[in-house]
């Protein structure tokens, strides 16, 4: 028999969308209730395009493919205590923040995924989605083998889920997928797949990644490459959903502006995180975050929204801010995980003289004026044994959960902070700039619900009034993973290691 | 004009596939870096399964990018033949 | 190999994560422990599910089974996600190798047309069942959120199950030289046969079922038993004993599967229902209620299929699984 055969595009239909069918014995809303909540209107899903034809068979074999090389890799650092390599101990704190903040979000993005994997209408969005799923927990499992190593030899990776759900910082990146996790399945994909996978993820990972090559951790730079492969087809994710769902009903349009520019905000907030780590918490430094930002989204996301634009989306305003803002984020947020080293799992310290000139060069318009003096006299009071803590707790934003110290950049005024509030029933709300209050007041009654671990702490829902028991609720005791490097128990592990004074 | 992009990782497989990509588009750039090669054009790249397979000496599937690939940016068309970038309706 | 340095200082201050040794001892772990325990999201979560609210984001409550420790319905086979993909490319490499090898010998042009009818009629449609499976246990992996071990296991079945439903779909490219024709066929004997309503409207119920462990026994301990049966036992002594065995290895990857999938389930299950008496009576109902359901469903299919004993002895083997588990009666 010699029939006609099928290309690739009409082959991959057979395999996923055409699997589906028309109810007759059941209403399909029963089965698929959550696809009009959110005023999306898909009028064919047959429009969607596949962008990698990816079926089950091919992913076994190429992700098991990817998998042999990339524990062959964590045996052999772990064989080879691989730990000893990377530049410097103070390095590793930057792994710490990432297990502890980043990767309980794979498993969120995990389930997220599932969860939408199960309830899209089309088949094709569905099975992109499945295959997220299971690739975010992928993430979730490989990271937490790649820090199984570290986490024998230096303090602060071993709590890393029970910290996940309690500690101000981590609180940041949880919130985001909470958030984007209890909307409807379109917003969840807008916020995941196109604001953080496309937009902002090479803002991410890049600097995570790049910062372990640079620092010899052959066991994160091997996790990241691994890992990479499979976001190129997460963003592709990202950039499919978008079209799709422009091009289905005009409609559409203005419903997925607000959520770009909501959760193009909410990911650029979280990577203040990113910023201060690869400006103060790398050794061997590879590019600042000013010149990251710079390269992977004043130049690449210009092609992407330019490309947007005939479908009637626009660049977030924000994106002025952002621009003024890239000269002082990492330092302002260093100064807080600095300030509050004490009850921080990971630890802080003053840059070197060295580090310093590196971050005048880098910053040659902010960094001198507003932040090397303060840097200077924290220093100095270090070195007259009088290194300082903050007694008391930061505000925290209600929406994104940093601490307020972002600065009026916009007007010039970088050394005044931004305030923002709303009432609501009676009760005020605090911001940290315009955007985070805007959001909140789209959709007050979500946004009052969150567990903000300052407030938490006062309401006395974290252990207790003192340190001593919100480190205990923390489960982060005390004078292992927190306080400065100096004096540290890594510190003192890794000298000896070394064969240092 | 937008430039689009894909990176893999710098091992011997990718070192064949990349050299069929500067064939069949002679005018991208091609940048070395730390375990990594970024490999960059104007509009659009094309990964032809053909020569690839020249210049491997074996066969090759296409699909097998995902081993190798670090990321890419630009709207993807893909067949049994070849992988393709490009920007804006390209 | 040596390494220059003082090897007396290099010591590990400890063996594992902190809630690993909670729950194994202060002792090295293994991959699939490290994976998967006690690291899924429990308690101050910021925002209620809008679509959900009387439930948090992770949520035991999204099912009347309780546990004590959901943990206790731990993978017997321990897939986490590289053992998994490594485990299924295996079985992928040779299920590709058993498609060249029918496609290369031209083996189905040796079918007759009756094996062939047969299998666009009854063996097909399968993919639509098994798209049924991939969606159930998606809808059990996203309600475990809260157990790691739940949720990655549904989720390696929910994908399996994928993996199934494009098989059967190249079983039907190998007979039509890659034309689509048999898959088209088999479509609207999905649609419109009356040996397939029953399935069908079943199928389309348990994609409306809400509590997740409910979803679970309908589909992977009795619809699947069930099918289980009537295909990989009594279909395929059909194909061998009147010219179909060629087909066979075409089978061979969803078969072979079962062996440990069904391992699993019925770890899951025996471990619930011995929890607690609540647990077993509200298995016990479920499986009634859905194995009446099923009863009703699979008897046009299997007598169109296999003829009359068919669904009695599918049934038995149903009941020997339950009794296996401790369900039995």
């Amino acid at each position: 028999m010699q029939a006609k055969k099928l290309n690739v595009k009409d082959k991959y239909r057979l395999l996923t969308r055409d699997l589906d069918w028309e109810f007759s014995y059941e209403d399909r809303k029963e089965a698929f209730p959550y696809e009009e909540f959110e005023g999306i209107k898909i009028t064919d899903w047959d429009k969607w395009e596949d962008p990698f034809r990816l079926t089950m068979d091919a992913y076994w074999k190429y992700q098991a493919e990817k998998e042999k090389k990339l524990y062959a890799i964590y045996d052999a650092f772990a064989q080879n205590n691989g730990h000893l390599n990377v530049s410097d101990a103070r390095y590793v704190n930057a792994l710490k923040v990432f297990l502890t903040a980043v990767s309980p979000a794979e498993f969120a993005s995990s389930n997220g995924f599932a969860w939408a994997g199960r309830h899209y209408g089309g088949a094709g969005a569905r099975v992109a989605a499945q295959m997220q799923s299971i690739d975010e927990l992928r993430h979730y499992q490989t990271q937490i083998h790649a820090m199984s190593h570290y986490n024998k030899y230096f303090d602060g990776f071993e709590e890393f889920p029970h910290m996940h759900d309690r500690v101000w910082y981590m609180s940041v990146v949880k919130s985001f997928f909470d958030d984007c996790r209890s909307s409807g399945p379109f917003e969840y994909i807008v916020a995941v797949s196109f604001a953080f996978e496309y937009v902002l993820t090479n803002l991410l990972f890049v600097p995570f990644m790049s910062g372990a090559a640079y620092n010899g951790d052959m066991a994160t730079v091997t996790f990241g490459f691994s890992a990479q492969s499979d976001e190129a087809r997460h963003m592709t994710l990202g950039l499919e959903i978008i079209k799709f769902l422009l091009e289905q009903h005009e409609d559409n349009v203005p419903i997925v502006q607000e959520w770009i520019d909501k959760w193009l905000w909410r990911g650029y907030r979280i990577l203040a995180v990113v910023a201060m780590m690869m400006d103060y918490m790398l050794p061997q430094k590879f590019m600042s975050w000013k010149e990251a930002w710079e390269l992977y989204f004043e130049d690449a996301g210009g092609a992407l929204f330019k490309d947007l634009e005939r479908y009637g989306i626009k660049m977030p305003d924000f994106t002025e801010t952002i621009k003024n803002e890239k000269d002082h984020i990492s330092h302002q947020a260093w100064r807080v995980f600095y300030s509050f080293g004490h009850a921080a799992a990971v630890h802080t310290g003053t840059p070197t003289a060295e580090e310093l000139d590196w971050l005048s060069e880098k910053y040659p318009d902010t960094f001198d004026q507003y932040y090397r003096p303060r840097l200077e006299a924290a220093a100095e009071l270090e070195a007259k044994g009088e290194r300082f803590y903050t007694a008391g707790l930061p505000q925290l934003c209600q929406t994104c959960q940093i601490p307020m110290f972002f600065t009026n950049v916009d007007e010039g005024k970088p050394t005044e902070i931004v305030y923002r509030e709303s009432t609501y029933n009676d009760e005020r709300f605090h911001f940290c700039s315009n955007e985070c209050k805007h959001i909140f007041d789209r959709e007050p009654e979500k946004y009052v619900h969150a567990w903000l671990p300052v407030h938490q702490i006062f309401q006395g829902n974290c252990g207790g009034g003192g340190l001593d028991e919100v480190m205990e609720y923390y489960r982060m005791g005390l004078g292992e993973m927190n306080l400065d490097y100096k004096g540290s128990p890594d510190e003192k592990r890794w000298k000896k290691w070394k064969g240092v004074a | 004009m937008a430039r689009v992009q894909i990176a893999f990782q710098d091992n011997d497989e990718s070192r064949y596939i990349v050299s069929a990509i500067e064939e069949d588009n002679p005018d991208s750039t091609i940048h070395y870096e730390p375990a990594l090669i970024r490999i960059e054009n104007e509009g659009s790249l094309q990964i032809n399964k053909a020569t690839v397979e020249a210049h491997m000496g074996r066969e090759w599937d296409v699909q097998s990018i995902h081993v190798n690939l670090v990321t890419l940016t630009g709207n993807i068309d893909e067949d049994d033949d070849y992988f393709k970038l490009a920007w804006g309706g390209q | 190999m040596t390494l220059e340095i003082k090897t007396s200082n290099i010591k590990p201050i400890r063996n594992t994560y902190g809630h690993i040794a909670r729950r194994f001892g202060d002792k090295p772990a293994s991959r699939y422990q490290e994976a998967t325990y006690d690291n899924a999201a429990l308690v101050n979560f910021h925002y209620k599910p809008l679509w959900d609210p009387d439930h948090d984001l992770n949520d035991p409550r999204r099912t009347a089974i309780h546990m004590e420790d959901w943990y206790a319905l731990k993978d017997p086979r321990q897939f986490y996600y590289g053992t998994y993909v490594q485990n299924r490319a295996q079985m992928q490499e040779k299920a590709e190798g058993n498609f060249s090898f029918f496609e290369k010998r031209d083996l189905a042009a040796r079918l007759s047309e009756d094996v062939l009818s047969k299998c666009v009629r009854f063996l097909l449609p399968l993919r639509h069942v098994e798209q049924t499976a991939n969606l159930n246990n998606m809808h059990c992996s996203a309600s475990t959120n809260y157990c790691t071990a739940l949720a990655q296991a549904t989720k390696f079945e929910a994908m399996d199950r994928l993996g199934n439903a494009q098989y059967f779909s190249r079983v039907g490219l190998a007979l039509d030289g890659n034309s689509g024709s048999t898959l088209n066929e088999a479509k609207e004997f999905w649609m419109t046969d009356s040996a397939w309503q029953g399935v069908r409207a079943l199928c389309e119920k348990t994609l409306t079922v809400k509590d997740w462990y409910e979803t679970f026994l309908a589909q992977n301990l009795v619809f699947d038993s069930l099918l289980n049966d009537l295909y990989y036992r009594q279909m395929d002594a059909w194909l061998s004993a009147n010219g179909g065995q060629d087909l066979l290895i075409l089978l061979d990857f969803m078969s072979s599967r079962l062996t440990d999938s069904q391992r699993w389930v019925d770890s899951v299950v025996k471990l619930t229902a011995a929890e607690s008496d609540g647990n077993k009576e509200l298995v016990q109902s479920w499986i009634s209620a859905w194995r009446i359901s099923a009863q009703q469903a699979l008897e046009p299919l299997a007598s169109a299929m296999l003829g009359e004993e068919a669904l009695a002895d599918a049934f038995s083997a149903l009941e020997t699984r339950l009794g296996k588990i401790g369900l039995g009666g």
